[in-house]
């Protein structure tokens, strides 16, 4: 029994650690899922994008935090593709999503020349800081650099949607003639949110491929269901209050946990390759509870009517 | 002054479902009226209104603002020119945002947007004494989701909203329609005020035709998608309910659907 805990305890170690650099990714996909109201699934495209740029110009020597800095733009371009998509030729969201998504399958493995690429011995942020700081370990520091991240983005994010494009942005979810009737571009208002996710969607690619030693092609596959898992984990934690940054931290508490659930179901016994049924099955569950209580509600005062009657 | 010529409008053209929503429309809007408009169902009073605001195209004719031909430009470009109230309450604002926030959304209206702070102090005095005119208590509720607000509620506040900055011409789409009679007489008497006071080119569409009599300077009626009456001035200020039923069966060879029009 006690084993079992020793070898969770280091198991969690390493998730938490890692799950705060995909938290920022979550982050991302807040924006869209929750924001703008649009499951964009581009997000598993673009988060390999970010670690296949990033990948790839730090084996050629490009300092790793200005990869990071391009993955971010390259994340921003793939959302600009779904947007124009979504937005100029009026494609329905979710199939925009995923012809950027499948198209970027093949851009990914262009930009490395191959479907993966290592980056064993090459200097990345982590091994960088870890030559700085000699006693820490890759967990602490890897924790340490993902908040350092989280914080500055949400941060950011609670900046944007405070001013005046992030409140349009925010509003064209809510009311798109509204927002139209007072004079702003809905098209433009929309790419922005999702030019804005998917390039934190790439950063956290970027991040995860420099912590994990490699960019891979696959690494993204997946990617929205954890991030709507995470939203939705933290929604159900922290519950949904008014003040827009305490959702923010919500989604990156939720990223954590959801972590954290997935490293005892495995110490558990489960197989690695059931993780992606278990996600979607939180997923399914989080996004009915709504609608089966709303059933209920509604039942309960029908029945009352035909009582009286 | 806004000018109509020769606007037409048909939806879903060559198909079963063809309709022809408006045929040939003239109409010169002075600046200073307020015209009220009247019609039976499907007469073609909202899709003019949705084509001076560029919700869809034209299909032919041409619409001019001060010499300005508004006729290609986009909807959220337009907008800087136009305030609007819709027959929905729910159309005219964003209920998951705060009053300020919607307030503060439409005095950006027609203005660039730039990364500043979405709302400014000074702001919020402005808004406060806005709010007190319509003497619903809102001043006091400034960052209330308006979601939680009623229909009446949110109206009123949408005709603030539409003339905070001041339209060169008001669009309102039957905006009393959906609420209890009422609030309905509050919110067009709130109408009457702000048009008055702010002397704004108004254009109102309304089934009421009373209030169409009663409110404005100039009253046109539509049939089929054409303008069939339009009487100004001192013809206006006399005109009866029944004068205008007679009027619409002479023009139109047919009689008043009256299951809409409210005669009362
Ligand atoms: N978006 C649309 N698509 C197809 N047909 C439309 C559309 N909008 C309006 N129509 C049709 O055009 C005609 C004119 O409609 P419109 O909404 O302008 O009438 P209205 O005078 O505002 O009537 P009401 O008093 O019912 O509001 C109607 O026959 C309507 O069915
Ligand atoms: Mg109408």
């Amino acid at each position: 029994m006690s084993l079992f805990f020793q070898s969770l305890l280091g198991a969690t170690e390493g998730a938490v650690a890692q799950s705060i650099l995909w938290s920022i990714m979550t982050l991302g996909v807040y924006i869209t899922f929750k924001v703008l109201d649009f499951p964009d699934l581009t997000v598993d495209g673009s988060f390999a994008t970010g670690g296949a740029v990033s990948a790839v110009l730090v084996t050629q020597g490009v300092d790793p935090l200005l990869s990071l800095l391009i993955a971010l733009l390259a994340g921003m371009a793939c959302g600009y593709v779904t947007g124009f998509l979504h937005t100029r030729l009026e494609i329905p969201g979710i199939l925009a999503g995923i012809l950027t998504m499948i198209a970027l399958y093949s851009v990914n493995i262009r930009i490395m020349g191959q479907s993966n690429t290592s980056l064993l011995g090459v200097s990345t942020i982590f091994t960088v800081l870890s030559g700085m700081f000699a006693g820490m370990s890759m967990n602490l520091l890897t924790i340490l650099v993902g908040s350092v991240f989280a914080a500055a983005v949400i941060l950011l994010l609670y900046w944007f949607f405070g001013t005046e494009i992030g409140c349009a942005v925010r509003a064209t979810c809510n009311n798109e003639y509204m927002v139209r009737a007072l004079g702003v571009n809905t098209n433009y208002t929309k790419i922005l949110g999702l030019v804005l996710s998917n390039g934190l969607v790439a950063l956290s690619g970027a991040l995860v491929a420099q912590n994990q030693g490699y960019g891979d092609v696959q690494m993204g596959t997946g990617t929205i269901m954890v991030g709507l898992a995470s939203v939705i984990i933290g929604e159900v934690l922290m519950g949904s209050r008014f003040s827009f940054a305490y959702k923010l931290i919500s989604a990156v508490v939720g990223s954590v946990i959801y972590r954290v659930i997935i490293a005892i179901v495995l110490q558990m016994g489960l197989q690695s390759t059931d993780l992606k049924l278990l996600t979607a099955a939180m997923v399914a569950v989080a996004l009915a509870i709504p609608v089966v209580r709303k059933r209920m509600l509604k039942k309960a005062p029908e029945e009352e009517q035909e009582d009286a009657e | 002054m806004i000018q109509l010529s020769h606007v037409y409008k048909t939806f879903n053209a060559n198909t079963i479902n063809e309709k022809k929503a408006l045929v040939n429309v003239n109409l010169t809007i002075e600046s200073g009226d307020f015209i009220t408009v009247i019609g039976g169902n499907g007469a073609g009073k909202s899709t003019m209104l949705n084509l001076i605001a560029g919700v869809f195209p034209c299909d032919g004719g041409q619409i001019l603002l001060d010499g300005e031909d508004l006729t290609r430009q986009p909807e959220y470009r337009r907008a800087k020119l136009l305030g609007r109230v819709f027959q929905d309450p729910m159309m005219g604002t964003a209920s998951e945002m705060g009053i300020e926030e919607n307030l503060a959304m439409a005095y950006r209206r027609g203005r660039r947007r730039s990364l500043r702070w979405g709302i400014r102090q000074e702001e919020r005095a402005l808004y406060r004494e806005k709010l007190k005119t319509l003497e619903l208590g809102l001043e006091d509720r400034l960052s209330s989701k308006v979601g939680l607000l009623s229909g009446g509620q949110r109206q009123a506040l949408t005709l603030l909203m539409a003339t905070l900055q001041k339209p060169r011409l008001l669009l309102l789409d039957e905006h009393t329609a959906a609420l209890d009679p009422k609030t309905a007489r509050k919110v067009l008497e709130l109408t009457d005020e702000i048009v008055e006071r702010d002397r704004l080119t108004t254009m109102m569409v309304t089934h009421n035709m009373r209030d169409a009599i009663r409110l404005g300077n100039r009253l046109i009626m539509m049939h089929e998608g054409r303008i069939i009456l339009d009487i100004m001035g001192e013809e206006k200020k006399k005109l009866e309910v029944k004068d205008l039923l007679e009027m619409f069966e002479k023009a139109s060879g047919s009689e008043m659907d009256n299951d809409r029009m409210l005669l009362s």
